[in-house]
């Protein structure tokens, strides 16, 4: 991938060492979710979506990025969360999903991007059946981070 | 790319062959007595047989080595090419395939009896030749036996291609005693000598008992590059052998003549110089127009070609794309500004772009012909399965396609041929009648038209049978009995999955798959279908294409704050809609010149908020025979963009086709207008029947 972009460009190997996973933190609403950084292929500024009719609603839309034109989901629909108003902080995570054995590029709307930063997977909390919005299979797992719990989603099965 | 596996090369080059070999014979069915085409049949294979043989391929060079000399009566001439023992060397052909590509799973009981039966049809015009044969070939023993005299004449350019004419000489000498003499005349003088070029002819006598054969194996791979005269050496030809010494008189000879004259005076040289150069001049002229002669044939076909991975032209046209999309925001922003240098270098950004494109898409172009030759064969094969003679012409094979299509083409056609002669041909008696010629006649012709392509498929055969296929269609219950239909409109049956009307199933047609598939492809190709029949005289299919897969013309419109595209190939004008065209909401329909045209307002098919703009615009599209009007907000012009699908994500929206990205970078979704229509019928359906 060509580097002529002034947006924040993230290439983080899938270095997943026993019991730690490299992940970028993004926020949505007022949760945090982990995506696994090995998915995440770049971070860019909102652009402009064109919208799809009769598409399911959790993918609006499709963006254009650099020439590919790509769907634009948005998972605080999926999760049931109040949409809110694009913001400074609002990016696009760019993630390469396999969706019937075939590279996915799909954009995910994020209010905030945290950092990338490493989790641990020895701590990782069962997934509680009663207290939560969404649905449990759209969860992988839940874990601690800075004494948060930080949800990681699985991206193939909520988009799918 | 570095590892090529020879028998892959084999393979391949065998494969090109064939077409030649096949296209050789197919035409010789038509033309038995043009010898050039038994001539490049026999040469294509030749070179399978040697090739073969270098290859490992031993069964190939044997079984075709067998093939090769019952060919050989062909080509001396003394039998016809007739229909039967064309088909005999088709299916050797195909035999001679199956070897090289499945060398273990081929059974040699097949070539056998093909052998066989090649045998008999070559023995056939009787008895008489074989006798014939027979002593022509002590007649020719004998005369072998003295040996051979060759003039061997090299193209001059044979030493760069890697060939050695010492080593064939060589190769010579193991035949036989033999004795070579250089023919130098063709040495031109020293300033006008290419040390690259091969000058020297040679005389070579040959004292040896072999046959022609076996001296044209020698010089099997460089018989293009050469002029080879073989004449069988009779006794007294070693009278007129010249002589060793002068040969050496000769060389001496000539170097003397040449100083001699510059020694007694100058002016003299020049006039000498000039015959010579003179000389020097005519063979090479000659030289350079032989080859040409002989390779007059070929050359049409294969033009220097390189092979590229399909891939890489994809991707090279992927880039091209986003190449051009950024143009064009770079001229936007060029055109907004007032900096004429970056203006300036915005436009010739644009121009190269342009161009740039229309390269990456020629070299994507393929002409049609590859294709069609595919369907002599078939067309070959089925006349004579049903016992229908049928004249197979092309026309326009030099129509150039996208690569894709072309193979996307194929199964349509093969269909579309078929039923062209199982259906469309009547059979003798019926042809008879009607006061036709025997031969049926089915032309397969591609032209440009426009942005698109015209393929045609015609027969003149019987027709369709409108009644018939009315019968049929109210039998199945596609239509009412009372209803009044268009003869187009019943044509269209025919496009119906499992729709025949074929009293019996045969192994070719009837089973009514086909058509539909044929309809279906064609339609994915954003392609359509027209076809126009005369009973007694033929059917006409005619498939109208895009160029290209991976561009499309499309009229750019805006519904609300959204832009789409719609394949200007489907827009058939477009008018404004009237206030009075829009009283009430159960009557959506215009009034064009006279006809009613129903509309389908975009607005609330794409679910756009707001309201809309004052003058709403009327875009009048046709989809297979239905004429629609799509109500758009504006219309803003002719955009030429690249085809982006849609992700997996998005398969489930049937109305866009695909996307593309307009100059601003932002991403306009192309209607799908048959899709588009038929979810408009079904929402309409389901309004009327909740309303009753």
């Amino acid at each position: 991938m060509s580097n002529g972009h002034e947006q924040a460009q993230v290439q983080v190997q899938a270095r997943i060492q026993a019991g730690s996973m490299q992940v970028v933190m993004i926020g949505l609403g007022e949760e945090k979710f982990a995506l696994d950084a090995g998915l995440v292929r770049e971070i860019i500024d909102p652009v402009p979506a064109t919208m799809v009719a009769g598409a399911k609603s959790f993918v609006p839309g499709v963006i254009n990025v650099r020439g590919n034109v790509i769907p634009l989901a948005d998972l605080r629909i999926r999760f049931g969360m109040p949409v809110t108003e694009d913001s400074a902080d609002t990016r696009i995570v760019v993630v390469e999903l396999n969706i019937d054995n075939e590279p996915v590029l799909v954009g995910v709307i994020a209010d905030k991007v945290y950092e990338v930063t490493e989790i641990s997977q020895t701590d990782v909390q069962p997934t509680p059946r009663v207290g939560m919005h969404w649905k449990p299979e759209f969860i992988r797992f839940i874990t601690k981070w800075r004494e948060e719990f930080v949800i990681v989603p699985s991206m193939e099965r909520i988009l799918n | 790319m570095s590892s090529i596996d020879p028998t892959e090369v084999f393979r391949q080059e065998a494969s090109e062959l064939f077409e030649t070999l096949e296209g050789a014979l197919l035409d010789l069915c038509q033309r038995p007595d043009d010898r050039e085409l038994v001539d490049s049949a026999f040469r294509a294979l030749h070179t399978i047989k040697g090739s073969g043989a270098m290859f490992g391929f031993d069964k190939v060079a044997a079984f075709t080595h067998e093939f090769e000399t019952a060919f050989e009566l062909v080509r001396k001439g003394e039998i016809k090419p007739t229909q039967e023992l064309i088909a005999v060397a088709l299916a050797a052909k195909d035999y001679i395939r199956a070897l090289i590509e499945a060398p273990d799973g081929t059974d040699s009981i097949i070539g056998d009896a093909i052998l066989d039966d090649l045998k008999q049809f070559v023995a056939l015009p009787g008895e008489p030749a074989k006798p014939d044969v027979a002593e022509e070939a002590p007649a020719a023993k004998p005369a072998a036996h003295a040996g051979w005299r060759l003039y061997l004449e090299f193209d001059s350019h044979i030493l760069c291609n890697g060939s050695n004419p010492l080593d064939l000489l060589d190769d010579l000498c193991k035949l036989g005693s033999c004795f070579a003499v250089p023919v130098i005349d063709g040495i031109p003088m020293l300033e006008e000598l290419e040390p690259e070029y091969c000058y020297l002819k040679w005389d070579v006598t040959l004292h040896s008992d072999c046959d022609k054969a076996a001296i044209d194996d020698v010089f099997m791979f460089v018989e293009d590059e050469m002029k080879l005269t073989l004449t069988p050496l009779a006794a007294q030809a070693e009278v007129s052998l010249p002589e060793p010494g002068l040969l050496i008189e000769l060389v001496e000879a000539e170097p003397i003549a040449e100083v001699a004259p510059v020694a007694e005076a100058v002016p003299a040289p020049v006039q000498a110089k000039e015959p010579a150069a003179k000389e020097v001049a005519a063979p090479a002229e000659q030289r350079r127009d032989e080859p040409k002669r002989s390779d007059e044939p070929k050359r049409s076909e294969n033009i220097a070609t390189v092979r590229v991975q399909a891939e890489r032209l994809d991707e090279l046209m992927d880039r091209v794309g986003e190449l051009v999309i950024a143009q064009a925001r770079l001229t936007q922003l060029a055109a907004s500004g007032s900096d004429l240098s970056i203006k300036m270098i915005a436009e010739e950004i644009e121009r190269l772009a342009a161009s740039l494109r229309d390269t990456t898409m020629g070299a994507r172009m393929v002409p049609i012909g590859s294709l069609f030759g595919r369907f002599r064969r078939l067309v070959h094969d089925l006349s004579r399965d049903l016992n229908k003679p049928v004249e197979f012409v092309t026309v326009g094979e030099d129509t150039e396609l996208d690569k894709t299509m072309i193979e996307c083409l194929a199964d349509p056609l093969v269909h579309l041929i078929r039923n062209a002669i199982d259906h469309g041909i009547e059979d003798n008696d019926k042809r008879a009648a009607a006061g036709k010629t025997e031969r049926g006649r089915i032309e397969l012709t591609a032209v440009h038209s426009g942005a698109q392509v015209l393929v045609t498929v015609k027969d003149n055969g019987g027709g369709l049978n409108t009644a018939r296929i009315r019968a049929k269609a109210e039998e199945q219950g596609l239509i009412a009995p009372s209803v009044a239909l268009s003869d187009n409109e019943i044509h269209q049956f025919l496009f119906h999955p499992g729709f025949s009307t074929a009293q019996t199933i045969s192994a070719l047609s009837g089973r009514g798959v086909g058509m539909d598939v044929v309809k279906r492809t064609i339609e994915n190709m954003r392609g359509s279908i027209d076809l126009t029949t005369r009973p007694g005289e033929g059917t006409t299919v005619t498939l109208r294409l895009p160029l290209t897969l991976a561009i499309i013309e499309g009229l750019l419109i805006r519904v609300g704050g959204g832009r789409y595209i719609i394949p200007l190939s489907a827009v058939e004008e477009c008018v404004e809609l009237m206030p009075e065209d829009q009283r009430s909401r159960g009557r959506n329909f215009l009034n064009v010149r006279g006809n009613l045209v129903p509309f389908l307002k975009l607005r609330e098919l794409l679910v756009v908020p707001g309201s809309p703009d004052q003058h709403q615009k009327t875009i009048i599209i046709s989809t297979g025979e239905t004429r629609v009007g799509l109500v758009a907000d504006q219309i803003i012009g002719n955009h030429q963009t690249v085809i982006k699908s849609l992700s997996k994500l998005h398969s489930d929206v049937t109305i866009f086709s695909g996307a593309a990205i307009l100059g601003d970078g932002t991403a306009a979704l192309i209607l799908d207008v048959a899709q588009l229509v038929a979810a408009a019928q079904a929402q309409s359906e389901k309004q009327i029947s909740e309303a009753a």
